[in-house]
């Protein structure tokens, strides 16, 4: 599995995103599952992704620094258990997840701390892809001209592309070096935006799907998306199904003390898309019928204030309680403490969190307007505008511990089966299509 | 010799409709699916199968028989949607051809949990089957064929039954046949027969499926094998759901010409017949004794009670149901007894199957929800609220549980 035309390890230059759990969302996860995964079956990958200079943590992968090397980072990790990657850092202040609103504030506030910090402005790697001032859409573009300038040195076979704001260095370096370009969609401009789809992004999005030889969605509810809203040709688009990363106990039956208070939570991007509204709506109605209950909402995002206030306005302030945005054992500590997850997203093209809630011994009810809720069968679902429903299925869950015992076996045991393994094994069989000699 | 013996299952659950926490009226049952889907069966496969086997019957002047077992549940269905299905029973019922056999009128689990409602309602399906067809059921035949030795006992105990049926289970069996009739353990005059499981299927489930080595399957090639029988057994049992005809296997599989043919080209050779169970009970002896210690059934590969009972929300369910027994008989509220009973109805179980709910299996085709969660909540949410209103509570428009119910509810569980 995973080898080119002459029998070698296919060899990738992968677009990505820096990986947990210095990032939110699930767009570093997947990346992270899925180059282990490929690291596993022996695909040799080079893992190129953007790094601020003033980053202020370390990850495990010991990413060098790109002011430590006059050439945008190298270094093949030695610390951790990936030895088919190569790790290569291109300093940008591109952020997954990122708009282009939240990329200006924040490149004001890295441009202040870089003042404050007695930076020289115009140091060395700047004057190499030029300043990366300017708004986002020009970042992308100097990204894009970084990664060809990387990509020469490199070996590969094929192109690998993660989400939109790489796309176009995806589309630079396969028309560069003549290799072919995989770009994997794991959410699109109509998910994130509802219908105040920003054009320009838009047109990013489509081009890098245009020009791609695959287009490799993350369900089939995005793959649909991508061939009605971005006119694909439907073969050219395959579904490849993200894992998840089991790191959960095999315990069944828990003994944490029976709480007099159950625990119902969100965890996530408070963001339009990931519909908190409709989460607390539901609140609201499970508080007409249950007392002993709170409601956590886990994460952050330009929605955060308004929930607090929309809770405070629905009269449940004092139920529902807002924790900020949680990583590593926080995260883990609050799935121990919830009896239920929630997740009413708006568009959701995969969903990783639930299995993740599944992986932890969290029942979970999810939004059917989501990709994963084409690979779970044991999880309740619900259309994630209709909040009574979502209310009725939460209060039965906290009701019965019948019903809250077979969802998290069945779905516990259900979690195992969706492998990262299986996703890269995918992945490696459409590298080999690709290089197929016509 | 092999008289065979046909037995059809007539069974239409009453679906509930989609009912909420937030629900607070008595209306439990979705009237409109119920219509459409009792009527859409009625014109696939009750009124075409019962229209070409009173044909059969007259044709044949008294040598085709056959029985059915009708629920109580699916008459009073087709009392209100499809009144010219209980018409057509009516006729085959004139003939003296056709048998009706006994079970609980609400196709129930209650011989499992409580012996004085099965008896109740053993006897109420009696009454009506002997009102609308003027005979009173001499067989029984426990809801899915569910069987050990206790219910056989219990069957002669009430000593109106001449036989008992259920599912001739290899495993408790072992190297017999069921090609005869036999005694319940324990038993004195009780009879039992048992379904022949592999002509049955050959008919019920395998007659249209094309990888089949014995497809396509035909009168006389069935008819050869029943007169294999000839000489090593009585009877053969053939049961299954009557809507084999026309629904599980839809008429342009063939079905109804099979079954056309199968009277003619059973009766070609001499020494076979068809009898009623009743009259095979009548004819036969029993050559042994069969001991069932453990609960059968017709279901599934296990043969057992799984498909019901087989997870931890099946099994609460079926508990706070009869658990409400008392309370409910001391309401003395018509209504009130009537919508409980109605809860018994096993197919409600059945949808809250997690078995094969991963593979998305056979089930699927007969379970009106998405999935077995949503089924159980549904379920739950009807019982709580026949439970407030058979506790005499008022319910104000919002319920409202206090913080001791919430609490004692938790502690019940």
């Amino acid at each position: 599995m995973g080898r080119n035309e002459e029998g070698e390890h296919i060899r990738v230059f992968m677009l990505g995103w820096e990986f947990p759990p210095f990032i939110s969302g699930g767009l570093g996860t997947a990346c992270y599952g899925l180059t282990r995964a490929m690291d596993q079956l022996g695909v040799k990958v080079t893992f190129v992704l953007p790094k601020t200079v003033e980053s202020e943590y370390v990850t495990h992968v010991k990413l060098l620094s790109p002011r430590s090397c006059k050439t945008p980072g190298s270094h093949r990790s030695t610390d951790c258990d990936l030895t088919n990657v190569i790790f290569k850092t291109i300093s940008s202040p591109l952020q997954a997840y990122a708009t282009p609103e939240s990329y200006n504030e924040r490149l004001e506030e890295s441009l202040r701390l870089r003042a404050e910090m007695g930076e020289n402005q115009t140091g060395d790697d700047l004057d190499r892809g030029g300043d990366y001032g300017g708004d986002m859409y020009r970042e992308i573009r100097r990204y894009a001209t970084m990664a060809v300038r990387l990509a020469r040195s490199e070996q590969f076979d094929v192109v690998h592309a993660h989400d939109w704001m790489t796309y176009p260095a995806g589309v630079a370096v396969a028309a560069v070096t003549g290799k072919p370009l995989v770009v994997h969609v794991h959410s699109t401009e109509f998910d994130r935006s509802g219908e105040h789809v920003n054009q320009v992004v838009y047109d990013i999005e489509r081009e890098g799907m245009e020009r791609a030889h695959k287009v490799i969605t993350v369900s089939h509810y995005t793959r649909s998306i991508v061939i009605s809203r971005y006119g694909i040709s439907p073969e050219k688009v395959e579904v490849v199904y993200n894992g998840v990363e089991r790191n959960g106990s095999w315990s069944v039956g828990e003994a944490s003390i029976k709480r007099e208070e159950k625990l119902v939570l969100f965890l996530g991007r408070i963001t339009m898309q990931k519909g908190p509204e409709y989460f607390l709506h539901a609140a609201k109605k499970v508080l007409d019928v249950m007392d002993n209950v709170k409601f956590v909402m886990a994460g952050s995002g330009d929605l955060m204030y308004r929930s607090v206030e929309l809770a405070a306005q629905l009269g449940i302030g004092h139920k529902v309680l807002f924790t900020g945005f949680l990583r590593g054992d926080d995260v883990r500590k609050i799935y121990q403490m919830a009896d239920l997850y929630v997740m009413p997203s708006v568009s959701e093209p995969f969903g990783i969190a639930p299995l993740e809630a599944l992986d932890n011994d969290v029942p979970v009810i999810i939004s059917k307007q989501s990709g994963v809720s084409e690979v779970l069968r044991h999880a309740l679902k619900v259309d994630f505008w209709d909040v009574n429903e979502m209310a009725n299925k939460i209060v039965a869950v906290l009701r019965y511990p019948p019903l809250q015992m077979t969802l998290r076996n069945h779905g516990n045991f259900e979690v195992r089966k969706l492998r990262w393994k299986d996703a890269a094994r995918q992945c490696a069989s459409i590298y080999e299509q690709l290089l197929v000699p016509a | 010799m092999p008289s065979v013996c046909f037995y059809f299952q007539v069974h239409q659950p009453m679906r509930l409709r989609h009912y909420t926490v937030f629900d607070n009226d008595q209306r439990y049952f979705d009237d409109y699916k119920n219509a459409a889907i009792c009527r859409k069966v009625a014109n696939k496969c009750y009124l075409p199968a019962n229209r070409l086997l009173l044909k059969l019957i007259e044709k044949h002047r008294g040598r085709f028989r056959i029985s059915y077992s009708l629920t109580g549940i699916l008459l009073e269905q087709l009392q209100m949607y499809s009144p010219e299905v209980l018409s057509t029973f009516h006729a085959l019922a004139q003939t003296g051809c056709v048998e009706f056999l006994a079970e609980t009128y609400y196709h129930s689990l209650s011989f499992l949990y409580s012996r004085h409602e099965f008896v109740e309602q053993v006897k109420k399906h009696a009454d009506t089957i002997e009102d609308l067809f003027g005979q009173r059921p001499k067989v029984f035949r426990n809801t899915e064929l569910i069987y050990n030795n206790e219910l056989a006992l219990l069957v002669e105990a009430m000593g109106c039954f001449d036989a008992v049926i259920t599912e001739g289970a290899d495993h408790i069996l072992g190297y017999r046949s069921p090609n005869f009739v036999y005694r319940p353990k324990g038993c004195k005059h009780l009879k039992l027969l048992l379904k022949n499981y592999s002509l049955s299927d050959d008919i019920a489930f395998r007659f249209s499926n094309r990888h089949w080595v014995e497809w396509p399957l035909t009168a006389s090639k069935f008819s050869q094998w029943v007169n294999a029988v000839n000489g090593n057994g009585h009877v053969v049992n053939l049961f299954m759901d009557y809507e084999t005809l026309g629904e599980h296997q839809w008429e342009d599989t063939g079905i109804f010409e099979f079954m056309r043919h199968l009277p003619e080209e059973v009766l070609k050779h001499p020494d076979n017949n068809f009898k009623t169970p009743s009259e095979v009970a009548a004819s036969y002896e029993p050559i042994g004794e069969v001991d069932v210690r453990h609960m059968i059934s017709w279901a599934d590969t296990e043969r057992d009670l799984s498909a019901w009972l087989g997870n931890p929300m099946q099994s609460n369910a079926i508990h706070e149901l009869y658990r409400l027994e008392k309370q409910i008989k001391r309401a003395n509220d018509e209504q009130i007894l009537s919508d409980w009973r109605r809860l018994q109805v096993s197919d409600h179980f059945y949808y809250m199957c997690t078995k094969y709910f991963s593979d998305g299996d056979v089930h699927k085709y007969f379970n009106p929800y998405d999935s077995p969660y949503d089924s159980y909540i549904n379920y739950m949410n009807v019982l709580d609220h026949l439970q407030r209103r058979c506790a005499g509570s008022s319910i104000q428009a919002v319920p409202r549980p206090s913080r001791a119910d919430v609490s004692s509810m938790s502690v019940a569980n």
